[in-house]
C-alpha cells in the first residue's frame, strides 16, 4: 500500500476506529467470562417465526423482491404502526423494507444530507449514529445529557445548538446505550423546535416495544410530525431477529423515494425468507414479545437493584436493555474499570466513553441473559468493587 | 398472584426474595402468596426434570390406552380412581376419542410393565380392552428439549 497516495477516503479517515477492538482479543483469551456487552436478546427467534422462513425457503421463495419489499408485509406493518401509532403510512409509497434499522439509518442520512450540513443527536449516543452521519460529509453535533434528567435530551440543549447549518435532529430513544425513554412532553417540545426551524427529524425506534411500565411514543405520532419525520423501526429487538436483518423506514412518499434510489443501487432489497419471518412475526407475534418483554423487565429489576447495592449507582431505565450505572465513585476511568472487571473478575462490560465524552463514568451493562448469570455477574462485579 | 407462580413454574428454587425483586411486588405479599398456594394445592409440588438416561439408568415408560365402561352416578371417575392409586401410574388422564384413558407408567423393565398390564389394569371390572405403547426415545420433557439443542451462539460484544 506504500505507494499509493492517499489509498483511504477523507470521510472515512475522519472515522475513529472503534476503541473498544482489544476487549475483543482480550475477551477471546480469558475463559469463563460472563458477557454484559452483548446488544441483541439472548432469546432464539421464536420458533413460528424461523419456521416461517424455512417454509419460505422449501417453498422457493429465493429470489429478489421489489426494493420497497414485499408488498404484503408492508400492508401488514402499515396496519401495525396503525393500530399501535394511529399513523397513516401508505404501504405502496411510504414505507420501505430494508436490511436492519443500521441500513434505514444510513438511508435516512445520505438521503437528506449535504457536505456542511450539522445533525443534532443525544450523547451518549450509539455508536453509528456520528460515524454514518460523517460519511455523508455533514457534521454530527453531539448534544449532552445527563443522569440528572436520566439521559433524556432536553429541548433546551438542543435549541441551544440550533444554527444555520442544522439540517435534522436524529433521536434514538428507548435508548441504547442509556435505557431512557423520551416521555411525550419531551418529544413534544423537540417537536416545536423541529417546526421552528424547520428541521427534519431521524427517529430510531428499534427498541419501541421493549418499555417497562411506560408507554413508548413514537415520534411521528405527536401532531404535525409526521410530514418532518423519518420514522425507522425493526423486526431485530422486539423479536429477537437481529440476524435476519429487517427493518424498515416510514416517512413522507418524497422522502422514502429519495432513500430507495440509494437501496436500490446499493441493497436492492432486504433478504426474502427474513421479509417472510418478519411477515410472519407481525402477524402471529405478539404474545411472544409480551412474553419476553416481561422476562426482561423482571431481569432488569435485578440487576437495577444489585447494582445499586454494589455501589454502582444505577438511575432506573425504563426501556431496551441496557443498564447505565455510574462508576465514578470509585476514581477509575470506564475505560480502566471494564478492562480491570474483565481481566481480575472476568466479567465484560462496555465501557460508557465507547458512546462519546457524555458517557464517560459510566458502563453499559445489557440485562439480555439469563438471571443466574446476571446474579453470577453480580456477585463478580461484587467481588471487583471491594478490591478498589 | 399469577405472576408469581408463573416464575416458580420456570424455576422452583428462587426464593421469595428474588421473585419478589424481579416483580416489584413486596417480599411479605410473595411470601404469602406462596404459602396461600401450597396450602390450597395450587402449587401441587416442588420437583426436577432429570433426564436419566444420561446416568444410563434403565427405566422404561409406556403409554397405555385404556378402554373403559363408565359407571352409573360416578363415570368415568371411579375406574380412574382404580387406576391412579396404583404408583405405576404416573400421569391419568381423561381423553376424548378412540379410548377414553391414557396412562402413563413407569418401571424398571418392560416385564414390569408388561405384568402391571397384564395382572393389574387389563383385569378390572369394566376395563374393556389395553394398548400399550413402549417410549423409545423422548425428545422434549416438560417444556424442556433433553438433547441436541444448541446454545444461541452471540458474540460477546456487540454495540
Amino acid at each position: 500500500m506504500q505507494n499509493i497516495r492517499n489509498p483511504i477516503s477523507q470521510r472515512v479517515m475522519k472515522i475513529s476506529p472503534s476503541g473498544i477492538r482489544r476487549f475483543f482479543d482480550l475477551v477471546s483469551s480469558i475463559e469463563d467470562v460472563i458477557s454484559l456487552g452483548v446488544g441483541e436478546p439472548d432469546f432464539v427467534t421464536p420458533w413460528h417465526i424461523s419456521e416461517a422462513g424455512i417454509y419460505a425457503i422449501e417453498k422457493g421463495h429465493t429470489a429478489y423482491t421489489s426494493n420497497y419489499g414485499l408488498l404484503e408485509l408492508r400492508q401488514e406493518l402499515s396496519r401495525h404502526l396503525k393500530s399501535r401509532y394511529s399513523l397513516d403510512y401508505d404501504p405502496n409509497s411510504e414505507l420501505m423494507i430494508t436490511v436492519g434499522v443500521s441500513e434505514a439509518l444510513d438511508l435516512a442520512l445520505r438521503a437528506i444530507l449535504d457536505p456542511g450540513d450539522e445533525v443534532l443527536s443525544a450523547e451518549p449516543t450509539y455508536v453509528s449514529y456520528m460515524p454514518c452521519t460523517i460519511l455523508t460529509g455533514a457534521d454530527f453535533v453531539p448534544v449532552p445529557t445527563t443522569v440528572e434528567n436520566e439521559f433524556k435530551v432536553q429541548a433546551a440543549e438542543i435549541e441551544k445548538r440550533v444554527s444555520g447549518r442544522t439540517k435534522a435532529i436524529l433521536l434514538g430513544y428507548p435508548n441504547n446505550p442509556t435505557g431512557a425513554v423520551m416521555d411525550r412532553a419531551g418529544l413534544e417540545q423537540i417537536a416545536e423546535i423541529a417546526q421552528r426551524h424547520d428541521l427534519m427529524v431521524i427517529s430510531d425506534e428499534i427498541y419501541d416495544r421493549l418499555v417497562y411500565g411506560v408507554e413508548h411514543t413514537c415520534f411521528a405520532s405527536l401532531p404535525e410530525m409526521k410530514e418532518r419525520t423519518i420514522y425507522l423501526g425493526g423486526f431485530s429487538k422486539s423479536y429477537a431477529m437481529t440476524g435476519w436483518r429487517v427493518g424498515y423506514a416510514a416517512a413522507p412518499a418524497e422522502l422514502i423515494e429519495a432513500m430507495l434510489k440509494i437501496h436500490q443501487y446499493t441493497m436492492l432489497c432486504a433478504p426474502v425468507m427474513g421479509q417472510m419471518a418478519a411477515l410472519e412475526a407481525l402477524r402471529e407475534g405478539e404474545d411472544a414479545v409480551k412474553e419476553m418483554v416481561m422476562e426482561y423487565d423482571r431481569r432488569r429489576r435485578v440487576i437495577v437493584k444489585g447494582l445499586n447495592e454494589i455501589g454502582l449507582a444505577c438511575f432506573e431505565p425504563k426501556g431496551a436493555f441496557y443498564a447505565f450505572p455510574s462508576v465514578k465513585s470509585y476514581g477509575l476511568s470506564s475505560d480502566e474499570f471494564t478492562e480491570r472487571l474483565l481481566v481480575e473478575q472476568r466479567v465484560l462490560a462496555v465501557p460508557g466513553s465507547t458512546f462519546g465524552e457524555c458517557g464517560e463514568g459510566h458502563i453499559r451493562c445489557c440485562y439480555a441473559l439469563s438471571l443466574p448469570a446476571i446474579e453470577e455477574a453480580l456477585e463478580r462485579m461484587r467481588r471487583f468493587v471491594r478490591t478498589l | 398472584m399469577k405472576e408469581i407462580l408463573e416464575i416458580l413454574e420456570k424455576d422452583a428454587r428462587l426464593s421469595a426474595e428474588q421473585i419478589a425483586t424481579m416483580t416489584g411486588v413486596p417480599v411479605s405479599e410473595v411470601k404469602e402468596a406462596i404459602t396461600k398456594a401450597e396450602r390450597d394445592r395450587t402449587i401441587l409440588k416442588y420437583k426436577t426434570v432429570i433426564n436419566w438416561e444420561k446416568l444410563g439408568q434403565e427405566q422404561v415408560w409406556a403409554l397405555i390406552e385404556v378402554r373403559v365402561q363408565p359407571q352409573r352416578d360416578v363415570g368415568f371417575d371411579a375406574i380412574a380412581e382404580r387406576i391412579y392409586r396404583f404408583p405405576e401410574a404416573r400421569s391419568v388422564y381423561l381423553v376424548s376419542g378412540a379410548f377414553d384413558l391414557a396412562v402413563l407408567v413407569t418401571a424398571r423393565t418392560m416385564q414390569e410393565i408388561a405384568s402391571f398390564v397384564a395382572q393389574k389394569l387389563a383385569p378390572l371390572e369394566s376395563v374393556l380392552g389395553t394398548v400399550t405403547h413402549f417410549l423409545l426415545k423422548r425428545y422434549k420433557e416438560d417444556g424442556e428439549i433433553l438433547e441436541g439443542e444448541e446454545k444461541a451462539r452471540r458474540l460477546p460484544l456487540t454495540l
